[in-house]
């Protein structure tokens, strides 16, 4: 079967004051209908660019996708007209972003919000759009929805914002969800209710979703499939099981290492990743994790590995001393 | 207790806000109400709840930054309530704090050396200039910067960096008690068990207290002996850290725990997971009875009606719940 979206090869540029920026660098990943998958990595691995690429919603001219395909459904988004593009955002991908306030409209109703994507990409007329509106607040367990839908942004909670944000995302029936950390603005115990109704939502209605995030602890109850980022590339993917259970690049054995654990006895002492966060603008010529690595010989920095198979079906990493790191930890 | 170096009594924080020069009534919030511990000297005391319990507003009361509505502040055996501007001055000193966002606490057009050597001339600590520059080589390399870094400015720092010159700035002090509050929540994973190590060293080597205030569970367990869990307002449980998280006795901690994911996806495939129902009330209107009742899995009628309060369970182990 066709994947629902493939990502080819693309490379997001910025310039910026201090150089030019290669936020995401020859990336390629994929997504098969009704999958949930994880993008996961750091402030600045070029986790987000990837998904606004998706949306061509990089910000111009400081912003550009310098090269790449990205097949929906085998059309090359990167090849539509503006006016095409609008046809596939909210309608066939929606996204959901970390901050719903920034994203909602400060000065119109939230019901406005919610019909004027269902009038403009559905065509319903607005007593249509309405009883849509009031069926999506339900599903996304808003209660009291005639009265909510006739309040404004700044009438809601960080919680309840981020179901209206859903809510939205699933006005049209999109067939893939972009969720830029969804829920990393939300308290726990309201992280932990918008992450269920995501997923119980996406499995009921088989939408496929991206989930882009820094916690290591949701992509494991959450995602089926999960790329780990570094400095603008993949540098890991595998499947949840088997990418917790069987790290291939230091730096995803570094992540798990590195967070204390609420299921396991207390350690005396965390594992750091040792070093700083990769400068962009002065990446090495070879692996960007080399001055961080434990693992790092002499052809790490001067060699960048691609991503090679690394032990189980469909595991990859980009390391040149992978099957070291799998030797020393079975020892 | 005698080796009690801060002792918090009853203490109870409210805010007016509206009301004014236009007449009307102005409403309260109750951000702290009735918060009682204690922290021993060369522990590390955790406090965690989500936004708007209260747990910042504690800790600002606690340096001063806030003047409590009503309560006790006992440092070193002097209630800081009671004292005066100048008095309060040379106390400064020794309680110190570690903000979440380094970057905006840390003045944009200042060298970090120029940041390091202000508290020292402000609080007349070193005088001499070159004692001065010798000293702030000394914070620099207590908390694992290089010397050249004295000459940088903040923005030419990553965010770790900048989150070790908060920690060398709250060192200059030589303070007994440093308030951490929310010190790796902006930090990236790999940047955070830096940080924490470094917390840790300059605990066991300088003796240091601390008020570690966070809202990620498992970061607090590792870093507390002990750790105080608030909502809205108050302290709904109290215990050493292994209690805590083995044993929780009230059931807002327990849906706190469960609603922290593993990472890793076999355990979490096989976990049980409590999501609590609904959303923190306002602060503006708390719910009678038990604050936390119409989120709680368990409430009997009793909750609705009766305050509970904070009561030792066992030995070392409190918790505010009828039911507990």
């Amino acid at each position: 079967m066709a994947s629902l979206l493939e990502v080819r090869e693309l490379s997001t540029t910025f310039q910026t004051a201090s150089g030019l920026v290669r936020a995401v660098d020859g990336v390629s990943w994929s997504i098969e209908p009704g999958e949930t998958v994880a993008l996961v990595g750091e402030s600045g691995c070029g986790k987000s660019v990837s998904a606004l690429s998706v949306m061509r919603l990089v910000s111009e001219p400081a912003g550009r996708i310098e090269s790449g395909e990205i097949l929906y459904q085998g059309r090359d988004l990167l090849k539509l007209s503006e006016e095409q593009m609008r046809g596939v955002r909210g309608r066939e991908i929606a996204m959901i972003f970390q901050e719903p306030m920034t994203s909602l409209n400060p000065v119109l109703t939230i019901g406005r919000q919610v019909t004027e994507g269902l009038e403009i990409h559905m065509g319903m007329t607005p007593l249509k759009a309405q009883a849509r509106a009031l069926e999506l607040l339900g599903m996304v367990g808003i209660s009291d929805p005639e009265r909510r839908l006739a309040q404004y942004p700044h009438h809601f909670s960080g919680g309840m914002r981020q179901r209206m944000m859903i809510a939205m995302a699933l006005a049209c029936n999109p067939s893939l969800i972009l969720a830029d950390e969804p829920t990393t603005a939300l308290d726990v115990t309201i992280q932990a209710q918008i992450l269920e109704l995501l997923r119980d939502l996406s499995r009921r209605l088989g939408v496929a979703m991206l989930i882009i995030t820094h916690n290591l602890g949701v992509v494991a109850r959450y995602a089926d499939r999960v790329n780990v980022m570094y400095a603008g590339r993949i540098i890991e993917r595998a499947s949840a099981a088997e990418l917790y259970a069987n790290p291939r690049h230091p730096y995803t054995l570094g992540l798990l290492r590195s967070v204390p654990r609420l299921d396991e006895p207390r350690r005396g002492r965390l594992v750091p990743i040792e070093g700083q966060p990769p400068d962009l603008t002065r990446l090495p010529p070879g692996c960007a994790f080399t001055p961080r690595c434990a693992y790092r010989v002499e052809r790490c920095e001067r060699e960048a590995p691609a991503l090679a198979p690394a032990g189980g079906a469909e595991h990859v990493s980009a390391c040149w001393e992978s099957a070291r790191l799998v030797q020393e930890r079975a020892a | 207790m005698s080796d009690a170096l801060l002792e918090v009594d009853n203490l109870v924080k409210h805010f007016s806000i509206g009301g004014g020069f236009g007449g009307g009534q102005a409403a309260q919030v109750r951000a702290v109400d009735g918060v009682s511990f204690t922290i021993r000297r060369g522990e590390t005391l955790g406090l965690v709840g989500e936004s708007g319990c209260g747990k910042t507003t504690t800790g600002r009361c606690i340096l001063q930054l806030e003047r409590p509505t009503s309560g006790r502040i006992v440092f070193e055996g002097v209630d800081l309530t009671t004292l005066g501007h100048d008095a309060l001055r040379a106390v400064r000193r020794r309680v110190q704090v570690i903000f979440q966002d380094p970057y905006s606490s840390l003045n944009p057009r200042m060298t970090i050396g120029q940041i390091l050597a202000e508290p020292l001339v402000v609080h007349g600590i070193v005088r001499e200039k070159a004692a001065r520059a010798a000293r702030v080589q000394e914070l620099l390399f207590q908390v694992g910067l290089q010397p050249q870094h004295a000459r940088r400015y903040p923005h030419q720092l990553s965010g770790g960096q900048r989150q070790r010159v908060g920690i060398a700035r709250a060192l200059a002090m030589e303070p007994a008690l440093i308030v951490c509050d929310e010190p790796v929540s902006a930090l990236d994973v790999s940047i955070q068990a830096q940080i924490i190590n470094l917390l840790e060293d300059l605990q066991s080597r300088l003796g240091l207290t601390y008020l570690f205030i966070a809202h990620d569970l498992s970061v607090v367990r590792h870093i507390s002996d002990r750790v105080a869990v608030m909502y809205l307002g108050k302290i709904v449980e109290i215990t050493d850290r292994q209690r805590l998280y083995e044993e929780p006795l009230h059931p807002y901690t327990r849906a706190l725990l469960s609603a922290v994911p593993i990472p890793d996806p076999a355990l979490e495939a096989r976990r049980e997971r409590t999501v609590l129902r609904g959303e923190v009330p306002s602060l503006l209107n708390p719910p009678p009875g038990c604050v936390f009742h119409p989120r709680c899995p368990i409430a009997v009628d009793r909750c609705s009606a009766e305050i509970p309060p904070l009561r030792e369970i066992r030995p070392g182990h409190s918790a505010a719940c009828h039911l507990a």
